[in-house]
């Protein structure tokens, strides 16, 4: 019988997680710190909603682009609490998550052969993404000296003359790292002197602890051209639901929608209603939910610190990201050993790119009971070296 | 009263048991600052008790709990407040408001037995001056007390890894 495998999905790397998911169906009493999302169920208001909607029928499609008071709300909430404005009949699709977002603009935009400046560590789907479009994935290592923030040196050294786009993804999985608004300037002046298009990927924009998120296309100059990417499943406890948006200028959009509209059709329903009801009452749960996670993130980043796990204060998302180099032991080993010896799960920093090796991403979107124990235990296991 | 001492009222009303230190690093202040707001909130009447709240139900003992209900006449002066002082010093009754609604107090009250809430009505409770009604309801199930729940419900199931 023939290979029927395409090339494509030969190098495609597999996941970086997979023998660790291994490791811990034979634990028990794991405490888990290597999930990226939220401990919370969705708020009960916003299940409510999508309960009603089934109830009253609406079970069938949406337009393409999404339903029309969702997107009209959502216009509303980006305007106002992040200063980016976008008509929401040709500027905002409603997409399957993120996920379905990041894939349809790079799509819409990388022709083969270009190149997608990306942040190094990062959330592992962009570089596969970017491959299966043709394009080369060039990775930009944002290192624990700058806060894991990218500079515009870092990103002068990295561009080419195939340069086309540059991938942001803050506040950053894994790292936590934000951009504040004079880093963004600083990056700015760089992208249009060499005429490139961002991909900012927000999802974690309202897990902000030190003052207010700061929006890629709310800097001058930079609306026209950034690509702002983001969702429900962070902000409002909503990962299940699969439910985000991609905004952008027009022409961008209209290409992204012709793809969407083949692959996905529309996003779905009840999880529009769902997300409806998060933009219009849900934001009170929603800073409560931020106020805990600022509280966990002292915590716990305090513990770190105590045991001899140096970790710089993340800004943002639910992850620490501290280093393991003291240990002497690499971060897979160390991944591997802490949930085998200690039953506390972390991911490895090398599986979010090389930046990444030497650190662990701890995601603290667990209760403080937990945190609490699996400082402790993680504290025994460093002793016990 | 500023917002580090509501949310500290919070972090203590949700575990009161959480060590100084971990409530200092949370709020971003000094172990010596959260003593002395504690000692500040206490003195202020504003802590009222530290204490676990416990599902009786469950552990067994022969408890009975009743929501009671009371007409009451007010008095000249000082309204709702004397007879509702008398009710609250029985030990028996844990809970104590004044509402809006067909009754004017309600009682939450424990006894041994049906009995013994029966016995604390009709002889303790009904005689007494300016009540002119009660209606009393067994507690048969309580799903969620102070902000807990006591039924016990399917964790939802996560997985150990993700990106």
């Amino acid at each position: 019988m023939r290979d029927f495998v395409s090339e494509r999905a030969k190098i495609i790397p597999p996941s970086g997680i997979r023998r660790f998911f291994d490791l811990a169906g034979k634990m028990e009493d794991v405490i888990s710190l290597g999930v990226g999302e939220p401990d919370y169920t969705t708020p009960w208001h916003i299940c409510e909603a999508a309960i009603t909607s089934i109830e009253q029928g609406n079970t069938s499609y949406t337009s393409n682009t999404g339903m029309e008071p969702l997107r009209r709300e959502l216009s509303g909430f980006l305007k106002e609490r992040y200063n980016t404005p976008y008509d929401p009949f040709s500027e905002m699709i409603i997409t399957t998550g993120v996920s379905e977002a990041l894939d349809i603009a790079i799509r819409a935009v990388i022709n083969p052969g270009d190149e997608a400046l990306v942040v190094d560590p990062i959330y592992v789907s962009y570089g596969p993404c970017i491959t299966l479009a043709g394009g080369k994935p060039v990775l930009m290592p944002c290192l624990e000296k700058d806060h894991f923030r990218l500079t515009p040196d870092v990103l002068m050294e990295h561009i080419s003359p195939q340069s086309k786009i540059l991938i942001l993804n803050f506040p950053n999985n894994p790292s936590g790292a934000v951009m504040r608004e004079k880093d963004l300037k600083g990056i700015a002046d760089v992208v249009i002197d060499h005429d490139l298009l961002i991909l900012s990927d927000e999802v974690y924009a309202e897990l902000t602890y030190e003052g207010r998120h700061c929006a890629t296309a709310s800097i001058d100059g930079l609306w026209e051209r950034t690509v702002t990417l983001s969702g429900f499943s962070k902000a409002f406890a909503m990962t299940g639901w699969r439910l985000g948006y991609l905004c952008a200028p027009p022409e961008i959009t209209a290409a992204a929608l012709k793809i969407h509209q083949y692959i996905m059709l529309s996003a779905p329903t009840m999880a529009q209603y769902g997300a409806l009801e998060a933009l219009r009452h849900g934001q009170e749960p929603m800073e409560q939910m931020v106020r805990e996670y600022h509280m966990r993130r002292n915590l716990f980043v305090d513990g770190l610190n105590r045991i001899g796990l140096p970790c710089h204060l993340p800004e943002g998302a639910f992850y620490a990201f501290p280093s393991i180099e003291k240990t002497g032991l690499t971060d897979q080993e160390f991944a591997e050993r802490l949930i085998t010896e200690a039953g506390v799960a972390v991911v490895p920093g090398s599986v979010f790119g090389s930046a990444g090796e030497g650190h662990v991403r701890c995601a603290y979107a667990v209760s403080r009971q937990d945190l609490s124990e699996a400082v402790s235990r993680m504290g025994n296991f460093i002793s016990g070296l | 009263m500023d917002d580090t001492d509501r949310t500290l009222l919070s972090l203590l009303e949700e575990d009161c048991t959480t060590p100084v230190h971990d409530l200092a690093v949370m709020l971003e202040c000094t172990d010596d600052e959260i003593i002395s707001r504690k000692k500040n909130l206490e003195k202020e009447g504003l802590i009222r008790k530290y204490a676990a709240v416990v599902n009786w139900e469950a552990v067994e003992c022969g408890i009975v709990y009743a929501i009671i209900e009371l007409k009451v006449a007010p008095e000249r002066e000082w309204g709702y407040d004397r007879i509702a002082e008398r009710i609250a010093r029985f030990p028996n009754v844990r809970s104590l408001r004044l509402r809006t609604g067909t009754h004017d107090l309600e009682l939450l009250v424990t006894g041994k037995d049906m009995q013994d809430i029966a016995r604390f009505v009709s002889e303790q409770i009904a005689p007494m001056d300016r009540i002119r009604e009660t209606a009393t309801h067994l507690i048969m199930k309580t799903y969620k007390e102070n902000g807990v729940l006591y039924v016990e419900r399917e964790e939802t199931k996560r997985l150990t890894y993700s990106f």
